[in-house]
């Protein structure tokens, strides 16, 4: 079983509910990327996910738009986030996924890309421009390296493909909240509580949702019926801030996140 | 081999190992549901029927073939003749696929178009189908661009739509296609983007292509006419490569020859041009796996040509396919060679062609007086040079 895997089973048994940051790895720099991990272990995160840059980011808002070009201007690159997991796996054992675009993984070459990161000890990706019909290569490396690619469903997506995207993802599933691109405005519509409720007929799957969740009060609404909550944008606006504000609010997002 | 050739894309939007659905699961459904509305459209006789007429009653086609005779007596070899997409409405070829969208969105009952556009040209073709339609109009436009080409700017101002100001990134034409995109992400429910070119995700380059084919159907019949044959040679600028792929298609089970032109801006050494298979690698970006410029780890390099039509990082993934399998052979032009070919054909034929178009008018130039007085090239001549005049008169230095 993955260690992303593992995490879920363990947190359902506490009845708990799983805390999973983004940070974009490399803004401002890969040093500042490693102690802003403790941080967000120290605050209480299950699963830290890390943004690898990429120069066309469009499933991103302005927020993580001008994080990934902060940190290309750094020089950091795939290989480069791949290098600064296998240093955190020194001192932390917390699950760690990246979330890149495909481009950026076509040109490693998927193989060596699922070979390179699980020996590192990234657990897995969200890779939100690769559909599960676009993914039968990758798939078949990760399925040999217990690596998990994890995909997306919208508010948008059909039955039919709530059925293909569930039975592909690994870990877990990532709901998008919004129809739109990360960093937007949630609008906590009572139907996302209905659309969970339709993939978990379709999958026993954990579901985290994401997108555009920003205070504790929304990630203490969204926890009601996710069995994850992740906040992106909101956390690299933080980073940019004192480390004492950033404590703070990290500790309130994961007091409420139940 | 040409029919295999004509029988891409594969259900999956694939030609050969290039297109695909690269994009957001939010954005999935509405490429299937996109897909079966233009499939369902190019068998309904009405849609058909609605089309073809305002071809011939709003956009003006079929256009003219014309010989160019000083151009051919200038280059001392084969017969040039230029298809006149120039004279198209709006002054390029990109109308033929706007109306052909904008119809099937109001048909797929949508209230609002969205586009992107570099030099203007797509824009300004958009919110012309938008305002035949009814529908609202919102274009992204880099800003950089915008201060180049503010002529068309308030074109599409005037013609009703809202042109909106794409400050991030490089702030051109790639940067226009991020922005519509997460636009459309946004509000999938009650708009259509509008791919102006023969790329993005499936259904888009088959679907651009099958608008812009009317392009080479009408100057096949046209050069039998005119010569009693086909023609030796096609040539026609690539950017996303959709005027190309309009005057091929209908072509590639012929023994005509073809050849793309690519922007080679400063030359291919300097690195500043944009020439995807002469200087580019396999890559997926906005939607498609094609030829892509890009660095070594797979972030997207910046372009630059004079024209800023033909300014991008990425090519058609039909283009790619038809590179592949040797139909058609790719070539570029430079930022100089585009000028020269530029000022020849206004002041041989009285023609002042787009710079885009200049391109394939620069490859023209070099083969023709290679080839024999009996042999036939037909050069798409895709817009028309309005816009890029004082653009030309800033280059030579020249104050209007």
């Amino acid at each position: 079983m993955s260690r992303i895997s593992s995490k879920f089973k363990e947190i359902r048994k506490r009845k708990a509910k799983a805390f999973i940051p983004y940070i974009m790895a490399g803004d401002p720099g890969l040093a500042r990327t490693k102690e802003l991990v403790s941080i967000l272990e120290d605050c209480g995160a299950d699963i830290i996910e890390l943004g690898v840059p990429f120069s066309d980011p469009l499933a991103d808002g302005p927020t993580i738009q001008k994080a990934a070009q902060r940190a290309l201007q750094q020089g950091v690159t795939l290989h480069s986030v791949i290098e600064l997991v296998r240093s955190l796996r020194s001192f932390t054992q917390i699950p760690v996924l990246l979330m890149t675009y495909y481009n950026l993984i076509f040109k490693y070459g998927e193989e060596r890309f699922v070979g390179d990161a699980s020996s590192a000890g990234v657990d897995g990706i969200i890779v939100p421009d690769l559909p599960p019909e676009e993914a039968g290569n990758i798939l078949m490396h990760a399925k040999k390296a217990d690596f998990d690619i994890i995909f997306l469903l919208a508010p948008t997506s059909t039955e039919e493909r709530i059925r293909r995207v569930a039975r592909a993802s690994g870990g877990f599933i990532y709901y998008v909240s919004i129809t739109g691109i990360t960093g937007a405005r949630l609008s906590l519509d009572p139907a996302i509580a209905s659309h969970i409720a339709g993939i978990r007929q379709e999958s026993g799957k954990p579901i985290a949702v994401g997108f555009g969740i920003s205070t504790p009060e929304e990630a203490a609404a969204v926890s009601e019926f996710a069995d994850g909550v992740i906040v992106g944008s909101a956390i690299v606006k933080q980073v940019e801030g004192s480390e004492e504000d950033l404590r703070l609010y990290l500790n309130a997002l994961r007091a409420a996140i139940r | 081999m040409g029919e295999v050739i004509k029988k891409v894309p594969d259900k999956r939007g694939y030609f050969g190992l290039y297109g695909g659905r690269f994009v957001p699961e939010t954005l999935m459904p509405a490429l299937f549901e996109l897909e079966k509305a233009y499939l369902a459209s190019k068998k309904d006789p009405g849609f058909q029927k609605e089309l073809l007429h305002l071809q011939r009653t709003y956009i003006g086609r079929p256009t003219p073939l014309y010989f160019a005779k000083r151009l051919t007596e200038e280059l001392g070899g084969a017969r040039v003749y230029l298809k006149r997409e120039d004279l198209a409405h709006t002054g390029a070829h990109k109308i033929n696929n706007a109306i052909g969208q904008a119809l099937l969105a109001q048909r797929m009952g949508k209230k609002r178009l969205i586009a992107e556009t570099g030099a203007g040209q797509h824009g300004v073709a958009t919110a012309t189908g938008a305002a035949l339609t009814g529908l609202s109009c919102d274009i992204y436009m880099g800003s950089e661009d915008i201060a180049r080409q503010s002529l068309n700017v308030f074109r599409m101002k005037l013609l009703g739509a809202r042109v909106i100001d794409v400050t991030i990134g490089s702030r051109t034409l790639k940067d226009a296609i991020n922005e519509g995109l997460r636009d459309w992400t946004t509000n999938v429910g009650n708009t259509h983007y509008v791919m102006g070119t023969v790329f993005g995700p499936h259904p888009f380059p088959l679907m651009v292509r099958d608008f812009q084919s009317v392009i080479g159907r009408e100057a096949r019949k046209q050069i039998m006419q005119e010569e009693g044959r086909l023609p030796d040679y096609l040539i026609a600028c690539v950017g996303g490569g959709s005027n190309a792929i309009g005057l091929f298609h209908d072509f590639l089970e012929s023994d005509a020859k073809m050849i793309g032109v690519e922007a080679g801006g400063r030359g291919i050494y300097t690195g500043e041009h944009a020439a995807r298979f002469a200087g580019g690698s396999i890559g997926v970006l906005q939607g498609a796996k094609s030829y892509l410029l890009q660095d070594d780890d797979g972030n997207v390099l910046g372009t630059h040509s004079v024209s800023a039509g033909l300014d991008y990082a990425a090519v058609g993934p039909e283009h790619s396919f038809l590179k592949d399998s040797g139909r058609v052979q790719y070539t570029f032009a430079t930022d100089d060679e585009a000028l020269r070919a530029f000022e020849l054909l206004a002041r041989t034929e009285g023609i002042i062609p787009a710079l885009e178009s200049s391109h394939a008018l620069a490859e023209a130039a070099k083969l023709a007086p290679r080839l024999s007085r009996e042999e036939i090239v037909i050069v798409n001549l895709s817009g028309r040079g309005d816009k890029d005049v004082q653009h030309v008169a800033r280059i030579k230095g020249i104050g209007l």
